[in-house]
């Protein structure tokens, strides 16, 4: 415990992005032997901290230490250089290579300047053997293997590197249980050679089980660092909420009736690995949200829903009458009348360089047109009625929609689905990364929009924003719903609880 | 047995490449005007094989240096300009003693090697999209070429004898320019495609991103891949130059260069989407594109069907590739 053993240091280092604060004035202290876990909810901060651990974006302040000298670095191989392993949760390899190939990727033997193949191999099987992972073949290529063999040829990657500070981000995520156990027996012995490891998860058992010291990080700030097991897992959930309520929400109406006809069902809907069937229902006027924690499927739920994915099994009812919705023009067919606000407005929901205009009637063309060509007065009054609706704030439509402020952006994804009048209303995290003001009035259209008859599944991962804006919340975890929370038992330390698929989750839920 | 099957996917377009070759070629050969009169002497077949391959070694080469970038998930418009530049260029400078005659074919390769830097430097440092930045400087390469020889011709001295030896038949047999591209392949291309560097341009080409959090040299690949483009793409002209005894900057060829670089590539199993493929497949690309051309003539085929014929067989070829979209489950996937 004496600080002679400190590894790494941190202090003071922040980071923005744009406006965005991701850290401020964050510290971390990790000791050589000894397994370091980083908690705390999506967004807290962890992701960048470690990306600026190793190398992948520089700190705007802030020093770091290694073994008592400051070190900075430019690019990750400077980090590897240094020690420095991070094992990323978006996997580091190259697809076309193979595994022996991937895994002595930085620094391969060599012979008269061409890599020496069979020394290579050696490498590569024993980097392989150490992470338990002999199964795989080195000579595969990378793409080829299914997703959890990846993740073990990254670690194995990273083993090889032999690494001083490895990081883990969410490492076992991808993992099957038997490998989850060969990978905790590997770090244990890396910790008893006397490497430093930082271990992010959001399974707590896992936390309980290997971790020596634990940091936990809320709003871009560590708020407390422990020995392990010193508290309880209601204690750590209060610590990574925090308290900061913001009453912007628009009150609720009674829950609907089970006898209402739901517009939406879904039976046992599965899309394997990342859907394992998931039902659910909507009715008219209701909003339904989608809890959990980040990539437990909620993505791929949304996506099958409106046509996306091939290859779906289950069954999707919409109007009590089983239908099959093979594309999003299918979706958004007129019996239908889906709408997806989609997650990344840049890429999937908007033409940035085009002008407001255009990209708000894309979606609904076709109810301007007359015989194929499109009635500009009809079309021109429709934009209007829109912009005001949702006060969308920009020179006039001809603009181009790049130039407007995300959440002025994010209006027109809204907007541009609206016009179509849709009956059922799916949307991805549609107030990530846009600012207070406009949540509040995006959360009021939701529920007018609900009160007028539409039905709509909101994913968020922000816990504030399910309780506040839905009637009954759904939490996924493992491509699966966990809980259904409503009323009273709608609170944070249920969906968190639910989240994490803590044991007691129920409990938690209940004493609320 | 599974060491073999791991060998044989990562061949496989190489070893389709080959093959549609072989099939064409003994079509070819078997119905030759020269053959069928004469029956199977080493003379008559050895001089129908040399005549192809004079032909062929020039796309297979252009071909080779399209291969190196598209390997990086590029793609190099300008590879035709080069090609004719360096003809160019080499009908003046490859003249004389055969030191000035070395001194020559190190200028035009030279040149090669500037050319390729150029393209490398907008698309690295400039971060421009290849496609963009190839067109607008083979434009330059060709202006230039255009101002080197606005019209065909010649020098007196050119080097003849060194365009004979390397156009003619080593022990009267085998095809001196088959011979050269075989030691480009042993000397230039195997060493590369083994060294640490050329590991890194398929890394580049397959995930950029993964490529440098896996600390590899991602921009020294890339600057290389375009050199050694721009390195190929003179040789080429070298060749030409060779063949025909003088420069001419024909933007005809230029373009018919660049266009069949792009589907010998793709015939030989190189993916435009990078990190996939091979040179030596690129090379039988080449020749079989090349033998689409030399079949009709066999046959008598009025020559105006030849565009459509190797479009045609370029289309299965390609065809082919794409099946893999079938699988895709995510349809957002078919747009990425």
């Amino acid at each position: 415990m004496d600080s002679s053993d400190v590894l790494f240091r941190m202090e003071g280092i922040s980071k923005r992005y744009g406006g965005v604060r991701a850290l401020e004035k964050a510290e971390l202290t990790i000791r050589a032997g000894r397994v370091h876990a980083l908690l705390g909810e999506n967004g807290a901060g962890k992701s960048t901290l470690i990306k600026i651990m190793s190398g992948v974006v520089a700190p705007d302040e802030g020093r770091m230490v290694l073994d008592g000298r400051e070190v900075t670095f430019a690019n990750p191989a400077a980090a590897t250089d240094a020690g420095i392993v991070c094992i990323f949760q978006e996997l580091s390899l190259i697809p076309d290579l193979s595994v022996a190939d991937n895994i002595i990727v930085a620094n391969p033997p060599t012979r008269f300047g061409m890599i020496d193949r069979k020394a290579q191999r050696r490498l590569a099987e024993e980097a392989l053997a150490r992470a338990g992972a002999e199964d795989i073949h080195p000579s595969a290529l990378v793409k080829d293997l299914p997703l959890s063999r990846r993740q073990m040829v990254e670690i194995a990657k990273a083993l090889a590197r032999k690494p001083r500070l490895l990081i883990l981000d969410e490492a076992t995520s991808a993992l099957t249980a038997s490998d989850v156990e060969k990978v905790f027996r590997v770090l244990k012995r890396l910790r008893e050679e006397g490497i430093a490891l930082l271990y992010i998860s959001h399974r707590m058992h896992e936390i309980a089980e290997l971790a020596d010291d634990c940091t936990v990080f809320r709003n871009g700030r560590n708020v407390a660092s422990y020995e392990a097991g010193t508290k309880t897992d209601e204690q750590v959930v209060e610590l990574m909420i925090g308290r900061e309520y913001r009453n912007v929400f628009p009150p609720k109406p009674p829950l609907q009736p089970p006898t209402v006809q739901p517009v939406l069902e879904a039976h046992n809907l599965s899309w394997p690995p990342r859907l394992n069937g998931v039902s659910l229902t909507v009715r008219p006027g209701e909003i339904v949200g989608l809890g959990g924690l980040d990539g437990q499927g909620q993505r791929e739920l949304l996506l099958a829903l409106f046509g996306v994915l091939r290859g779906v099994g289950g069954e999707v009812l919409v109007d009590g009458k089983s239908t099959s919705i093979n594309s999003p023009r299918a979706a958004k067919a007129e019996g239908i009348g889906m709408a997806l606000i989609p997650e990344d407005r840049k890429t999937e929901g908007l033409m940035l360089p085009m002008p407001v205009r255009d990209n708000l009637s894309f979606a609904a063309m076709t109810r301007f047109a007359r015989g194929g060509v499109i009635d500009g007065t009809a079309e021109r009054r429709a934009i209007d009625e829109m912009v005001k609706l949702l006060a969308i704030k920009t020179d006039g439509i001809a603009v181009p929609v790049g130039s407007l402020s995300g959440g002025n952006q994010q209006k027109v994804v809204i907007a541009k689905w609206l016009m179509r009048k849709p009956r059922i209303i799916l949307l991805n995290d549609p107030t990530r990364g846009i600012d207070v003001g406009t949540k509040q009035e995006i959360y009021a259209l939701l529920r007018r929009l609900a009160d007028e008859g539409a039905a709509i599944l909101l994913y968020s991962t922000d816990y504030d924003e399910l309780i506040g804006c839905c009637d009954r919340v759904l939490v996924m975890y493992d491509g699966a719903v966990r809980a259904e929370l409503s009323g009273d038992g709608l609170n944070e330390r249920a969906l968190i609880a639910n989240a994490l698929n803590l044991g007691e989750g129920a409990r938690l839920g209940a004493s609320a | 047995m599974k060491e073999f099957r791991f060998w044989f996917s990562e061949q496989r377009g190489t070893l389709l490449a080959l093959g549609i070759f072989l099939a064409m070629f003994a079509v070819y050969l078997t119905n030759h005007p020269a053959i069928v009169n004469n029956g199977y002497t080493v003379q008559g077949v050895g001089n129908v094989v040399q005549t192809a391959a004079n032909k062929g070694v020039l796309l297979a080469l252009v071909a080779m240096a399209q291969t190196f970038v598209v390997l990086t998930a590029g793609i190099d418009l300008s590879v035709g300009a080069i090609f004719i530049l360096a003809n160019c260029l080499a009908s003046y400078i490859v003249v004389g003693s055969p030191l000035t005659v070395t001194a020559g074919v190190i200028g035009v390769l030279l040149t090669g090697a500037l050319c390729g830097a150029v393209n490398a430097a907008i698309v690295i440092f400039g971060r421009l999209q290849p496609i963009v930045a190839t067109i607008a400087s083979g434009a330059v390469f060709f202006g230039i070429a255009l101002w080197l020889r606005p019209f065909p011709g010649s020098s007196p001295e050119f080097a003849s004898g060194l365009a004979s030896a390397l156009t003619g038949k080593l022990f009267g047999l085998i095809p001196t320019s088959l011979v050269f591209l075989a030691a480009v392949v042993l000397l230039v291309w195997i060493p590369f495609r083994r060294s640490v560097l050329g590991r890194a341009v398929y890394a580049a080409g397959s995930s950029e991103v993964a490529a440098y959090m896996s600390g590899m040299p991602v921009r020294r690949a890339k600057f290389a891949a375009y050199v050694l483009s721009g390195v190929f793409a003179a040789t080429a002209g070298l060749f030409l130059t060779f063949f025909t005894y003088s420069g001419e900057a024909s933007a005809a060829n230029g373009n018919t260069y660049t266009l069949y670089s792009i589907a010998a590539v793709v015939l030989g199993g190189v993916s435009l989407f990078g990190g996939r493929g091979s040179a030596i497949g690129a090379i039988f690309g080449a020749l079989a594109f090349r033998a689409i051309g030399d079949l009709l003539f066999v046959f008598e085929v009025d020559p105006l069907w030849q565009p459509l014929f190797q479009g045609i067989v370029l289309l299965i070829a390609v065809s082919i590739g794409s099946a893999r979209l079938f699988r895709v489950r995510n349809r957002l996937e078919l747009f990425g």
